[in-house]
């Protein structure tokens, strides 16, 4: 049997990233305005789930991961009662957001969570994850770089957030590293262990280019969510371009339930116009992919780079060398920085003023 | 000075356990009880090993042993839910409790900061809030107590090996508490904590970056020497709290680098969050151990409501 003839009505539920992950592309500056435009024209074409928030998620307004133009609580109230018929969802990275902020992003209408972790630190997730199903909300739990973890400890990370209350179990590939086999390995790992009314999802990003076919190897492997962002807004070289994700859904027979021509009109009239820089796989953002470093760290690396007279393409490889994870942006200006002194920028003391 | 005050360590997980070596090289404390919930506990068989006498029936299993062995001062490294009742019951027979967990109900304490004023207070209950905080107020009121700083925010990052189950499945008490005394202690306006534990292997050293907002401009030259003689200040009692980058000042932000290598007595040095955490709990208690010892301050079991 082909893949087309297997796959051929199965019903997958799209989750659009463009107005959370996006924001990582727009250094955190999109308006209130921008988002609700955004979110009312993905709620038209039929997208089921838009998740809007700071880049970092819940508590993600902060030196370390920027500052939003509003807070998370003025984003959802905006967003929500503009919705017909999609869910507003959110990200808590627990160590950064806490249950409180959750509360605030429930009363504010926000309706489904992905509760994230490192792939190896589920256990810092029961907490986040019973208050969110206690709330009544569609709880995902979402295992970031999961590159770094084999299937078999996937599955039994994905096993525990399960305990802990999670609906779904996520397979994420923060730094776009994976390639079909290795997705189809995880997502297979998981589906042997978890219940089977637990669904698995796969968020990927497209720094080898492999967004699409990696989602697509997820659905073989028995994934039903897929979260991608229109035009790929998103870290890096973007999340899976999610109007492309959706042709190609509709040539194999896999039901979206979304309007293509619509989502294709939303990436290129609104989402193409808004980016700073296009979203695509370059030098840097291929590096992410090769190196496997979080996708996050892009925009932080070439502005370190720039200040301080680097290759970006030189940190990010030494920061991947290092083995930094999501969350620890701190450290791409200290690693910069250590690269500069060896190279002599910087006298004995280690203080530094920077220009500008 | 040869008479030591006698100790119990509540709780056999990381931190209980490396408490144990650093307690039994002070010239002042003497660990005589361990406790523990788990009898297959490699803690408390560390304990035994090293000539401690141990329980795993909790807190009630040390209780009836409190005044025969004349202990006046517990360390608590369980965890925030229980420690309010382990606090009550021996405080109930006079005994000085140092809380390791971050259910802070006594005073927040960091020792370069505020032991001395803390220590001649006569207080039952000190908080040691969390490593993170350990690792990063001092650099915080090395700032603030030059100029006024609106907003403290810091980011520690652990190693996975390090963390124990009890901030694992409460990592929100760990933030909140941790967020609260960059401020209470710190001396900053408003103060935000971020953690991130980090699985990989070989283990990665404890990293912690501190970045304060002043309000006016920063006094450079200042900052720079009052951040120098801070550092020093704690590495007499953690020598591996070491700078690493900064400051760094941008526009009227100054970040500052650390990194926390520890002895190596129970886990490897990379996980100077838990060094610097039992380190600042073992010079908490001596400060208060040479004042019970000179009759400065007297320890009164307290009437039970």
């Amino acid at each position: 049997m082909t893949i087309e003839q297997n796959l051929k009505g199965r019903k997958v539920i799209l989750h659009d990233m463009c107005l959370r992950d996006g924001m990582h592309a727009k250094r955190e500056q999109i308006s209130v305005e921008q988002m609700v435009r955004v979110a009312t024209a993905l709620d038209a074409a039929g997208v089921p789930y838009i998740q809007v928030t700071h880049g970092g998620g819940l508590g993600g307004n902060s030196l370390q991961h920027g500052f939003a133009l509003a807070s998370n609580e003025e984003y959802i109230r905006a967003v929500v009662p503009k919705m017909t018929q999609a869910k507003v969802s959110v990200l808590l990275i627990p160590g950064l957001g806490t249950m409180k902020e959750l509360q605030s992003a429930f009363d504010c209408g926000a309706r489904s969570v992905h509760v994230a972790t490192h792939c190896t630190e589920a256990d810092t997730s029961p907490q986040h994850i019973a208050f969110a199903r206690n709330l009544g909300m569609d709880t995902s739990g979402f295992l970031m770089m999961a590159h770094l973890n084999d299937p078999e400890g996937l599955a039994k990370q994905g096993k525990l957030m399960e305990s802990y209350g999670a609906q779904t179990v996520y397979i994420t590939d923060s730094a776009g590293y994976m390639l079909p086999e290795d997705v189809r390995a995880r997502i297979s790992a998981l589906r042997d262990v978890l219940n089977p009314e637990t669904e698995i999802g796969f968020h990927g990003h497209h720094n080898l280019g492999m967004g699409i076919a990696n989602s697509i190897a997820a659905i073989e492997a028995g994934a039903s969510r897929i979260d991608g962002s229109v035009a790929g807004l998103g870290a890096g070289a973007g999340n899976t371009p999610l109007e492309v994700f959706t042709a190609v859904c509709d040539r194999m027979g896999i039901e979206t339930g979304v309007d293509l021509f619509k989502l294709m009109d939303v990436a290129e009239d609104i989402i193409v116009p808004m980016m700073d820089h296009l979203v695509r796989v370059d030098r840097e953002s291929l590096t992410l992919g090769y190196a496997g470093v979080y996708s996050t760290f892009l925009l932080p690396a070439k502005r370190a780079a720039a200040r301080l007279g680097l290759s970006a393409r030189d940190i990010l490889v030494e920061l991947g060398r290092q083995k930094m994870i999501g969350g620890q942006e701190d450290m791409i200006d200290d690693t910069a920085m250590t690269m500069a002194k060896t190279q002599g920028h910087f006298d004995s003391q280690g203080a530094l003023i920077l220009p500008g | 000075m040869s008479k030591k005050i006698k100790c119990a360590i509540i709780g056999s997980g990381n931190i209980g356990t490396d408490l144990i070596y650093k307690l039994k090289r002070s010239e002042l404390l003497d660990p005589v009880w361990m406790v523990g919930i788990d009898p297959a506990s490699e803690g408390l068989e560390r304990a035994y090993n090293l000539g401690l006498k141990v329980t795993h029936e909790g807190i009630d299993g040390l209780l009836p042993h409190v005044l025969a062995d004349e202990i006046q001062i517990a360390f608590d490294a369980t965890s925030a839910y229980v420690h309010a009742e382990n606090s009550r019951k021996l405080n109930a027979l006079g005994v000085l409790m140092i809380d390791l967990t971050p259910a802070a109900i006594g005073p927040l304490c960091v020792p370069p900061v505020n032991l001395e004023s803390l220590a001649s207070k006569g207080v039952m209950n000190v908080n040691m809030i969390s490593c993170a905080g350990q690792a990063t107020i001092p650099i915080i009121q090395s700032v603030s107590r030059v100029q006024p700083v609106d907003y403290a925010e810091i980011v520690a990052s652990l190693s996975s090996r390090s963390v124990g189950a009890g901030t694992r499945a409460n990592l929100d008490e760990f933030t909140f508490t941790t967020s609260d005394a960059l401020v209470r202690v710190g001396g900053a306006k408003r103060g935000k904590a971020l953690a991130v534990i980090n699985p990989a292997d070989p283990p990665v050293i404890m990293r912690n970056t501190i970045s304060c907002l002043t309000e006016a401009k920063p006094d450079m030259p200042a900052i720079i020497e009052s951040v120098h003689q801070m550092i020093e200040q704690v590495q007499k009692y953690v020598p591996g709290y070491r700078l690493v980058n900064g400051p760094v000042f941008d526009g009227n932000r100054v970040t500052v680098f650390m990194e926390v290598a520890g002895l190596g007595d129970y886990l490897p040095k990379y996980a100077g969050n838990l060094d610097i955490m039992t380190a600042a709990a073992a010079r908490t208690a001596e400060m208060f151990a040479e004042q019970i010892l000179s009759g400065q301050i007297k320890l009164n079991a307290e009437e039970v409501a």
